[in-house]
């Protein structure tokens, strides 16, 4: 499709409207998951593993049930059996089986009538374990000597003679790497490590869920997505989907934390074994960071080769991720093809392999693998960069994909806007601010693929002309108003006249969860099909009425017209008119659309970061940080914004702070937020952001997701400047103070 | 374990409600007087999504237990609206400062003690009256702004008032 | 014939083959024609993959059109956050 097909000259598309939702949150009216009650409703809590590795010998609920006001407990013993696969891996995870696979591995659980009450029986609850050897670290897993977690996980991918700890192994590229390497003038090989992190949304997970003897059951929940949480609760229990009604709580963060199971399942066995009592159950913050979805730890092995004007010539990566006790988890699949992603290299040459540990089940976070593959490449383009004296904007624009280049995975891309970022970036007064002492400057860019996938809408008029338009994936980030926005574009009616719902599993086709920044892409792209159908619908109610050709009809301003002067002269009808009358023309007009949603676009982002860095303590400011990214079209700029701005916070705490600390013990040593530390307002500068706007061509109004590539450049870019202001390089995140301290003495010494 | 009759003043209205002596002002908040508006982030006072007021005082409400809001007076965002949205509350709206919102109500209610004390806060002390207050999604600019925003306004009120 | 680039890790279930070419107008009889030809990629194909055609990627939709020419790529199936 051509670039100008894509519409331009908006009244709403672009516009900063308040968001539907806003009145409700900051009123403290909003009701996330934690805040749904119902008569009658039990509480639930979790007997844990405090064990890294252990086989579970036998436990005993005696004590717990026979205290007043505690009303089931439930184990492995009580789920069934036979599953396979991922829904066996999602069971097991639930609760654990024969043996509890990581620090925090849920056991069992117990209902009571109070939180304190459920909380107590838990502590009653008696687990037996006989403790067996483990290993959390990604490397160390694959050592000889490393025990073997869960024997028989290598899938068709791994090729004998690997460690009984791999579970997958990939392999692509194209050229010749080694001609390659031998026509550069510098080739550099690094290994870099990055440590697991976790999404840190500020909501713990919650679920009331309620299954009766009959199999019938609701559950409302904090979900990315709905139907995932009906299917997954559905094969664990082996129950059928359609008798399982789950409606999404507003959602208090997920950045792809939220778009599987953890404990939401064990409301509703609970809840059967309670008589079919509703169930609430709320994980604490510790149970959060121990035992839900942190994304994989890394130790990635970088090779390539530069020629002295910058030409890359080849390049080359080894990358090792853990995604904890279960296979699949980790990103490995996603991190290999977003390594090179921003690049057109002639030769290229990708390995990696997926690393069991006796870790939490790894789960998506933001741009899953991306992050981690760009702190490694980036990192090591940098180095090539300060080694020959070249600007780093220059490199990535001699070397950068444009729309034709064939992406380092394979395919050639359409029409991208990395090139548009790279000039924006250097144009920027942020890239040419004079620096101090010690202070540094980095740069980096980022990708993410995006998603379009399963989605179902509906639209319906109303009687005055406004319109409901029901979507399926939750709002965490403002689509509401952006799908709201589409809307009102498409049917030429006000903002405020189209109230956008997020609707429970009954009311629409499956859709999957707003993950992959799919949510304004491809239900903004379902809203604006379905507009479209009613309005077709209304044009051939004006044309009964005017007793012409539905074909002589057009669209716009929110109302129906003649279409030009041959189709006869009548005055517009509009789409209150329309509506007002609909039941005696033919019925309810409403649109719908559903489609597993292709053509959404790459976006590609380029970050500019200075910090400075105390030399007596290792501890790094951040001093300005500039986004720049391509979102196609913003159709809501404040949150485009905020989603770029969100994006390289989580990433600068990433590259500075955050870090999962496992114990000799296996046990997480930081389970707290005081520990586990996320960046807070006193550690972050304003975040200045350039919209970058190439149309999508495989979107109406020419969206791209603009969620996870935000969260991919700042480790590099921070890691970077860094250097650029210690001279020390630090090759395994986070970069704490300890560490660049310790790096800056290194370099003295040296 | 015998519970606690507890007496207070919740957004300006009389309450009472029998508390476990290990429950938190936020469990009492929540769970007893249907006031959810008021989060639970984290439980150890690490993330300020429960910050309400006692006595004009900031707190983590779960850092407090039910029984020490006997005989004391309560602030929750709940009660932040009086005759139409606080400027606060309206200035988070329009600067987009909230993006899940989960946070929101917590922040809100700092940052309203915040400028009940300085009413023309640098930047600087923005952030650092807010430290205690963790935002995932927006990396704090926008929340920052809309502080900003709301406190110039309410200064011109302020003035125009006078 | 649609040209199917298989990535350098599948290719020992192909007798070696870096491309396959197949008769097949959506990207379901393509993955349906692979099997049939190569029984050694069943389980990748099972395990769930993303596909390319001409330089959009697909994630799960069989009834995505393929034509004679098209350059298609097999990719690792995608997970977004």
């Amino acid at each position: 499709m051509a670039r100008d097909d894509v519409k331009t000259g908006y009244k709403y598309v672009g516009t900063r409207p308040n968001r539907p939702d806003g009145l409700d949150k900051v009123t403290g009216r909003a009701r996330y998951g934690a805040d749904f009650s119902l008569p009658g409703m039990l509480h639930a809590a979790v007997v844990r593993s405090p064990h890294a590795h252990a086989r579970i010998v036998r436990i005993d609920a005696s004590k717990a049930l026979a205290l007043e006001g505690v009303k089931a407990v439930v184990t492995r013993a009580d789920l069934p059996t036979g599953l396979t696969g991922e829904d066996l891996n999602l069971q097991d995870n639930t609760l654990a089986g024969d043996r509890a696979l990581y620090d925090g591995h849920a056991v069992a659980a117990v209902a009571a009538t109070s939180p304190l009450l459920a909380q107590d029986a838990a502590r009653l609850i008696e687990v037996e374990y006989e403790v067996l050897p483990h290993v959390t670290d990604v490397d160390a897993a694959i050592a000889p000597d490393a025990p073997v977690i869960r024997p028989g996980v290598a899938d068709y991918s791994v090729p004998e003679g690997m460690h009984g700890n791999v579970a997958r192994y990939m392999e692509f590229g194209h050229g010749d790497v080694e001609a390659g390497f031998a026509a550069a003038d510098v080739v550099r090989e690094h290994t870099y490590r990055t440590e697991a992190t976790h999404q840190g949304y500020i909501e713990p997970h919650a679920a009331v869920g309620q299954l009766g003897e009959d199999g019938r059951g609701e559950m409302w929940v904090c979900t990315q997505g709905h139907w995932y949480i009906r299917r997954m609760c559905s094969a664990v229990l082996g129950i059928e989907a359609a008798n399982l009604r789950v409606t999404p709580s507003e959602i208090g963060g997920g950045f792809g934390g939220k778009t599987t199971i953890f404990m939401e399942p064990l409301t509703l066995a609970l809840s059967k074994k309670a008589g079919g009592r509703p169930v609430k159950l709320v994980m604490s913050r510790s149970e959060v960071l121990r035992a839900t979805g942190p994304t994989a730890s890394a130790s990635m092995d970088v090779k390539i080769g530069m020629k002295r004007d910058g030409t890359i010539t080849a390049g080359q990566v080894y990358f090792r991720m853990q995604g904890g006790a279960f296979p699949g988890m980790s990103p490995i699949g996603e991190a290999l093809p977003c390594a090179f992603a921003c690049y057109d290299i002639p030769a290229l040459k990708h390995e990696g392999i997926e690393i069991i540990t006796n870790r939490p089940k790894a789960a998506a976070y933001r741009a899953p693998g991306s992050p981690m593959a760009a702190f490694a490449v980036e990192s090591m383009i940098d180095e090539l960069c300060r080694e020959l004296g070249l600007d780093p904007i220059e490199v990535r624009l001699k070397n950068g994909a444009r729309n034709g280049s064939k992406s380092s995975y394979g395919p050639v891309y359409d029409v991208i806007g990395l090139q548009e970022t790279l000039e924006a970036a250097k144009a920027h007064p942020n890239y040419s601010i004079p620096l101090g002492p010690n202070q540094g400057r980095g740069v980096a860019s980022g990708f993410w693929f995006n998603h379009g996938g399963e989605t179902s809408v509906s639209l319906a008029i109303g009687e005055d002309g406004t319109a409901t338009v029901s979507i399926g994936t939750p709002d965490i980030g403002g689509s509401r108003a952006s799908i709201g926005l589409m809307v009102a574009e498409t049917l030429g009616i006000p903002y405020e006249d189209v109230r956008v719902n997020v609707v429970e599993t009954g009311a629409l086709g499956v859709n999957e969860p707003t993950h992959g920044s799919r949510a304004t892409f491809a239900s903004g792209k379902a809203a604006v099909i379905a507009a479209e159908a009613a309005i077709r619908e209304m044009c051939k109610r004006a044309a009964a009425e005017w007793g012409i050709d539905a074909d002589a009809v057009e669209w716009k301003d929110g109302a129906a017209h003649p279409a030009g002067p041959n189709a006869g002269k009548f005055p517009p009808m509009t789409i209150g008119e329309i509506g007002a009358k609909m039941g005696s023309t033919g019925g309810p007009i409403s649109g719908h659309h559903e489609v597993t949603a292709g053509g959404y676009g790459a976006s590609f982002g380029t970050h500019v970061v200075d910090v400075e860095v105390d030399p007596e303590t290792g501890r790094t400011t951040v001093l300005r940080y500039l986004v720049v990214q391509d979102a196609g079209t913003a159709i809501h700029p404040a949150y485009v914004e905020g989603q770029y701005q969100g994006g390289a916070a989580q990433g600068i705490g990433w590259a500075l702070n955050e870090e999962y600390i496992y114990g000799p013990d296996g046990r997480l040593q930081n389970p707290v937020f005081l520990d586990y530390r996320i960046p807070v307002a006193s550690d972050l500068p304003m975040i200045d952001t350039v919209i970058v706007e190439v149309p999508n061509p495989g979107h109406p109004y020419g969206v791209r997701g603009v969620g996870e590539t935000g969260i991919t450049p700042p480790l590099p870019a921070i890691a970077s400047a860094i250097a650029g202001a210690t001279g020390a390089r630090i090759r395994s995140l986070p970069c704490s103070p300890p560490k660049v301290l310790a790096a800056i003495k290194a370099l003295k010494k040296g | 374990m015998s519970r606690i009759h507890v007496t207070a003043t919740v957004n300006g209205d009389p309450v009472e409600f029998l508390a476990d002596p290990r429950e938190t002002l936020l469990d009492a908040l929540r769970n007893h007087l249907d006031l959810t508006g008021t989060k639970e982030g984290c439980g150890t006072g690490d993330c300020g999504a429960c910050s309400v007021t006692v006595d004009g005082t900031l707190v983590c409400s779960c850092l407090m237990l039910a029984a020490e809001a006997n005989g004391k007076r309560v602030e929750t965002i709940e009660g932040m609206a009086r005759d139409g949205l606080h400027p606060l509350q309206r200035k988070f709206i329009e600067h987009a400062a909230l993006q899940c919102g989960f946070c929101t109500p917590g922040i809100l209610v700092a940052a309203k003690a915040l400028l009940e004390r300085n009413p023309d806060p640098s930047e600087t002390e923005i952030r650092y009256w807010l430290a205690g207050n963790l935002c995932r999604c927006t990396g704090y600019d926008k929340i920052i702004r809309a502080v900003q925003d709301a406190a110039a306004e309410m200064r011109q009120d302020h003035r125009g008032a006078a | 014939m649609a040209k199917v680039h298989l990535w350098a890790s599948l290719r020992r279930f192909a007798d070696g083959q870096e491309v396959v070419e197949v008769e097949a107008a959506t990207v379901g009889q393509m993955l349906d024609a692979l099997e049939r030809a190569h029984p050694g990629l069943a389980p990748a194909i099972k395990a769930g993959l993303s596909v390319a055609v001409d330089g959009e990627v697909i994630a799960n939709n069989r009834a995505a059109p393929v034509k004679p020419d098209s350059e298609v790529y097999l990719l690792q199936r995608l997970k977004g956050g």
